[in-house]
């Protein structure tokens, strides 16, 4: 095997580069000095990898014997998602220089980045093993930054509660793929699994298998029923991390989920797990929406949110084409944007005062009305109101899911949309606070950091732009096409 | 010519909007005004010499052996309905466009620095320049569309800023009503348009993608006008309503331009909407907007002489608004209304000069220029007089604060400037010779007689209707008895300041010598040039029409009598009619609220109420109840996370299995 395989893992590199220098970096300046250098060094350097991994020409390479394959479609969730980190580092700039975690703050930038390596790694696994290996990568750091405000009871509870979890889920997958070990004929390579699983030998112990994978991968993406960390996890975690996991995590997972399925079980998708993701989706948008609406803190409110649209994300694979994979991309792009613009001004408003709860955002336009615009153009945004880029991605991921024209699909879709109501009356509930509710500010004004603001400024500038220009959505269907889909 | 110009011209403005709508509250007036001036006289500049290089520059681009071309300087694809229903957004340069160009940069400037001074003392100046720009942005947007879609949603926004404009005193209730008339009935109208695009584009787009349209965008100006003759073949047996599909199609279309052109019965919006700002009044509702009707028809001009009926319709609704107009015109008090009706009847004229321009087919399809020649020329020429006449009516409001003539009267002595700017005005649009409006009103007079005898002989007397109500105009505001309040101190009137003044000079200056630019040699249905030459016999009736117009306003109006009472007398009947503009908004008030809201908005009010309402309030209903229900899922307690979770896992496979095998 020649050293030079590893160079079809550019991305990789990028952030393993990264992540060294900032562990140098951290490792090696003086104790006791503050090492102020450290937070701007590592947006500046992850920032420069972004503009590389956007600028890098995407091409088809396979190594390591087929394991790791870096495609159009890998190569652009990578760069998206990259974007996304970016705006979390932004916002998370004033957080990590507070008292209790400037000390740590090396810690927070290594764990970050090695869950992003991770998160690449089952992105780019087209063998299980290393996709196994790239999902622990992804969780088990994050369980540590998850309990990062370790002195506070509730991040605590929140990382014991997410380590036991995904370990229990770790273990269903990794049991279920067992059972296609031994379906596949002794390989776990998604090629040889596709040719060895054929469509109608279904047994009960496939079936089995299948919905173990479901499961342990849906844990990832909190789809319901294997979503019930999400909330605790969500409101314990420091704002930076819940915003790292309900975008960053889940639109990785979402990509790898897609691969997988169609790529090892697209034969048996008619058979079996259509029919299971199916009812999981639709679990998934109803009881996340069931849930958000009773939320009075903002952050649980966020992660049921999240959950809900996990479930949108997710319509994007019920149809195994392009399309499909286009949309979804698309749509994990938006709700990037929309949902970190939320958590900016969730962020701002915890640093300065420590209020979450809905009701402290009552006449909050009053004194902050930049916040309040963009956290309500944020908000039409997840809710889908044209013009903003919400609305194209729902409505792009909804004509791809009706675009087999088969019948089920339309009546899943038709859910989705009452769902889609359903959701517009907790998302307004926030802007009806904001604009609407009588009674004086409890948020003094106050001018929000510059990393925060720059955060806002990006993610408003996509709200309100990926909708308009057609480019965005070019740019996804291009990169999703990849051999081994239908149109 | 790169395209970084005519992205300029479009993108300025729309800077401008945005800068002073979000930065102008912290900006002090006087630089919110120079901002909007500068960058307003910047981009007339660039607009200027765009429209030289595209008529001087002899680039094969833009005239090709003495026959100017149309050509898009960019178009790029913006949404994609269809393979064929393709929205792109450009920049489309020909003679009309380059034109349009011209006159909206001019009077766009103008109307920024009038407004200097005009609205220096308003609250929200800064927004006022803001609402400008925005106008500015979309009525350029209007008339570089590539395509009737990028044509549409600009023509909304021109909708929209006319709206934002018309109600900018947002105080006065007759203001916020006049903005919210104007608005719903241009909004009514173009709902027909819409239809009319969407039928139009229904059929073109079905056209096979190999057969002779191509697989070009349905949309598309330059595809529909040149494939005008194999449109009319691919549809022809198809029926829409009743009706030939393209005859439908291009009459819906024009419906959109009769609302925002004010043609009857959809004119009631443009006097109510005088309500705006003066300077507003100048330069949307006389120069810009309210000829996009005229633009539209011309720019569909090939598709329309396909279907000859349809400018059969278009010449009787412009022959009975300008003659109705006229008439109301001689009746109204309110100096700004009888502008107001004057625009709507000078409009109708040129409506009537396009719909003429049709001739008999002599051999197969034939069709004489002149008319649309003519129209775009007075469109021009009329853009340039009325917007003065506007302007001059800003500054009598100015100095008497009042719209009413009869708080005027002898205002020669006290404001001479205005004075001899509005009789050029004046002369210009009665049609008297060498001003402006002589040569242009002389064309579109010339092209009537030669489709027929009697639409000349009909227009003839709307343009001694003109000369005449102008002059009464005229006559009451300048002469007549002065006003006795003038003799007191501080109620003096006197000339505007500097920043209005300038914009009446020039206006003036140019409506004394632009009827003498050969205008066919630069517009013309065809793009090649046509040789204007003065029809004498036209030409003499139509002036001495005017000069006995002008007389019998004279006699009438110079000097204070009791002949205007006695012929009002005389008729008392007609003349309260014609005040109240022939009950058009009584009508309407009729139809609209007896009709429409007593039956049909009832039952569908019930509709919604009862069905809709119930069927969001069962959703919500249901939803809290599940909500309740299924709060307990979320215990807190981690083994009951893991249960719940190893048993969906288990669920799941069991249902799957259950199904399945």
């Amino acid at each position: 095997m020649g050293y030079s395989q590893f160079g079809a893992m550019i991305p990789e590199l990028i952030i393993l580069g990264i992540f060294l220098v900032v562990f140098v970096a951290d490792v090696f300046s003086r104790d006791g000095s503050a090492k102020k250098f450290l937070t701007p060094m590592t947006t500046v350097l992850f920032g420069l990898g972004t503009i590389a991994i956007w600028l890098l020409p995407s091409c088809e390479v396979s190594v390591f014997g087929g394991m790791y394959v870096n495609d159009t479609a890998s190569m652009a969730i990578k760069a998206i998602l990259n974007i996304g980190v970016f705006i979390v580092l932004l916002q998370s700039a004033h957080w990590v220089e507070s008292d209790e975690v400037a000390i740590r703050k090396g810690e927070f930038y290594e764990l970050l980045l090695v869950t992003l390596f991770g998160m690449y790694l089952m992105i780019s696994a087209r063998h299980f093993l290393l996709f196994v290996i790239g999902l622990e990568a992804a969780s088990l750091p994050l369980a540590a930054l998850v309990a990062f405000n370790k002195k506070h009871y509730e991040s605590d509870e929140a990382a014991i509660k997410y380590i036991l979890t995904a370990v229990f889920s770790s273990a269903i997958l990794l049991m279920g793929l067992s059972f296609v070990y031994a379906f596949s004929g002794g390989s776990l390579y998604y090629s040889d699994i596709y040719t060895n699983i054929a469509s109608g030998q279904m047994s009960g112990l496939l079936i089995v298998a299948m919905a173990f994978m479901i499961a342990g991968i849906g844990f990832k993406l909190s789809l319901v029923p294997f979503h019930l960390w999400t909330a605790d996890v969500y409101q314990g975690a420091p704002t930076a991390i819940t915003s790292y996991l309900s975008v960053i995590s889940k639109g990785a997972t979402a990509f790898a989920f897609f691969i997988i399925f169609v790529q090892a079980f697209g034969q048996i998708y008619p058979d079996c797990w259509e029919w299971m993701l199916y009812a999981v989706i639709i679990a998934t948008i109803t009881v996340g929406n069931l849930f958000a609406i009773r939320q009075k803190n903002l952050k649980r409110f966020m992660a049921f949110s999240s959950i809900s649209q996990a479930g949108y994300i997710m319509l994007g694979a019920m149809t195994s084409s392009t399309i499909g994979l286009g949309s979804m991309m698309y749509y994990i792009f938006v709700y990037i944007v929309s949902n970190l613009g939320a958590f900016a001004v969730i962020t701002s408003i915890e640093n300065k005062t420590g209020k979450v709860g809905m009701d402290d955002y009552d006449g909050l336009h009053k004194t902050n009305p930049w916040l309040s615009f963009a956290m309500t153009l944020a908000m039409f945004s997840l809710a889908g109101i044209p013009p903003f880029a919400g609305f194209f991605s729902k409505f792009l991921i909804f004509t791809s899911a009706t675009s087999t024209g088969s019948m089920p699909l339309y009546i899943l879709v038709l859910i989705a949309l009452i769902n889609t109501i359903i959701s517009l009356y907790y998302y307004l509930l926030v802007v009806k606070a904001i604009w609407i509710n009588p009674g004086e500010a409890k948020v003094e004004a106050f001018k929000s950091n510059t990393g925060e603001r720059a955060a806002l400024w990006i993610c408003v500038a996509g709200i309100v732009l990926f909708g308009l220009v057609p480019y965005i959505y070019e740019y996804c269907y291009n990169a999703a096409l990849i051999p081994g889909l239908g149109q | 010519m790169s395209v970084t110009l005519p992205i300029l011209i479009l993108a300025i403005p729309l800077f401008m909007f945005l800068l002073l709508g979000i930065g102008g509250v912290k900006m002090s007036r006087k630089l919110a005004g120079i901002l909007g001036i500068t960058a307003l006289g910047a981009v007339a500049v660039i607009s200027y010499y765009v429209a030289f290089t595209y008529f001087f520059s002899g680039d094969s681009l833009f005239i090709d052996d003495g026959v100017r071309q149309q050509c898009q300087m960019f178009d790029v694809t913006w949404l994609a309905f269809t393979d064929r229903m393709v929205v792109n957004i450009g920049f489309l340069l020909d003679p009309i466009s380059a034109m349009m160009l011209v006159v909206i940069t001019t009077i766009s400037f103008m109307v920024h620095l009038y407004s200097w001074g005009y609205m220096e003392h308003e609250p929200g100046f800064q927004r006022y320049y803001a609402f400008l720009a925005l106008f500015t942005f979309s009525m350029l947007g209007l008339v570089v569309a590539t395509n009737i879609f990028q044509m549409y949603i600009f023509w909304e926004l021109v909708g929209v800023s006319s709206y934002l404009l018309i109600g900018f005193f947002y105080k006065l209730p007759s203001a916020v009503s006049a903005s919210k008339k104007a608005f719903i009935v241009t909004r009514f109208a173009d709902l027909f348009m819409l239809i009319g695009i969407l039928v139009l584009s229904y059929y073109v787009s079905n056209a096979p993608a190999d057969g002779p349209l191509g697989s070009a965008s349905a949309f598309n100006f330059q595809m529909l006008n040149n494939n005008a003759g194999v449109i009319a073949n691919t549809v022809v047996g198809a029926t829409f309503m009743s009706g030939s599909v393209l005859t439908w199609a291009m009459v819906l279309i024009f419906v959109g331009g009769m609302g925002k052109s004010a043609m009857l019965p959809l004119h009631i919006w443009l006097p109510d909407a005088m309500e705006g700002p003066t300077p507003v009044s100048a330069l949307i509702h006389a120069a810009t907007m309210v000829v996009a009707g005229v633009y539209l028809v011309a720019r569909f001009f090939p598709l329309y002489c396909i279907v000859p009926d349809s400018l059969t319709f278009i010449t009787i609704v412009g022959a009975i608004t300008a003659f109705y107009a006229a008439v109301v015109a001689c009746t109204q008090i309110d100096i700004k209304r009888v502008l107001a009706f004057s625009t709507i009847s000078q409009i109708a004229f040129m409506m009537v000069s396009l719909g003429v321009a049709y001739n008999q087919p002599i051999e197969g399809v034939h069709y004489s220029g002149l008319g649309y020649m003519a129209s775009m020329f007075h469109l021009f020429t009329h853009a340039m007089f009325k917007a003065l006449l506007f302007l001059g009516a800003g500054a009598l409001i100015h100095a008497v604060h009042s719209n009413d003539y009869t708080k005027m009267g002898g205002l020669r002595k006290y404001m001479p400037i205005t004075h001899w700017t509005f009789l050029i005005g004046c002369l210009a649009i009665a049609g008297i010779p060498p001003f402006s409006g002589f040569f242009s009103k002389d064309e579109m007079l010339a092209a009537m007689y030669n489709n027929h005898w009697f639409w000349g002989a009909w227009m003839s007397m709307v343009a001694g209707l003109t000369a005449f109500y102008m002059f009464r105009l005229y006559y009451l505001i300048f002469w007549w008895e002065e006003n006795p309040e003038y003799k007191k101190e501080g109620h003096k009137p006197h000339d505007a300041p500097w920043q209005m003044s300038v914009p009446l000079i020039f206006l003036a200056a140019v409506s004394c010598v632009a009827g003498f630019i050969p205008f066919g040699e630069f517009v013309t249905y065809n793009g090649e040039p046509y040789h204007i030459h003065l029809e004498t016999p036209v030409a003499v009736t139509s002036i001495v029409i005017a000069l006995l117009a002008i007389g019998l306003a004279t006699v009438m109006y110079a000097k204070k009598n009791p002949l205007p009472a006695k012929f009002k007398n005389a008729m008392p009947g007609l003349w309260k009619a014609a005040h109240h503009r022939f009950y058009w908004d009584e009508i309407y008030q009729f139809v609209t609220h007896k009709i429409i809201f007593n039956i049909i908005c009832r039952s569908i009010a019930w509709f919604d109420r009862h069905v809709i309402d119930g069927t969001m309030n069962a959703l919500a209903y249901v939803t809290n109840f599940f909500s309740v229900k299924i709060k307990g899922m979320q215990s807190g307690y981690v083994q009951a996370y893991v249960l719940w979770y190893f048993a969906g896992a288990l669920v799941l496979a069991v249902i799957t299995w259950i199904c399945l095998i």
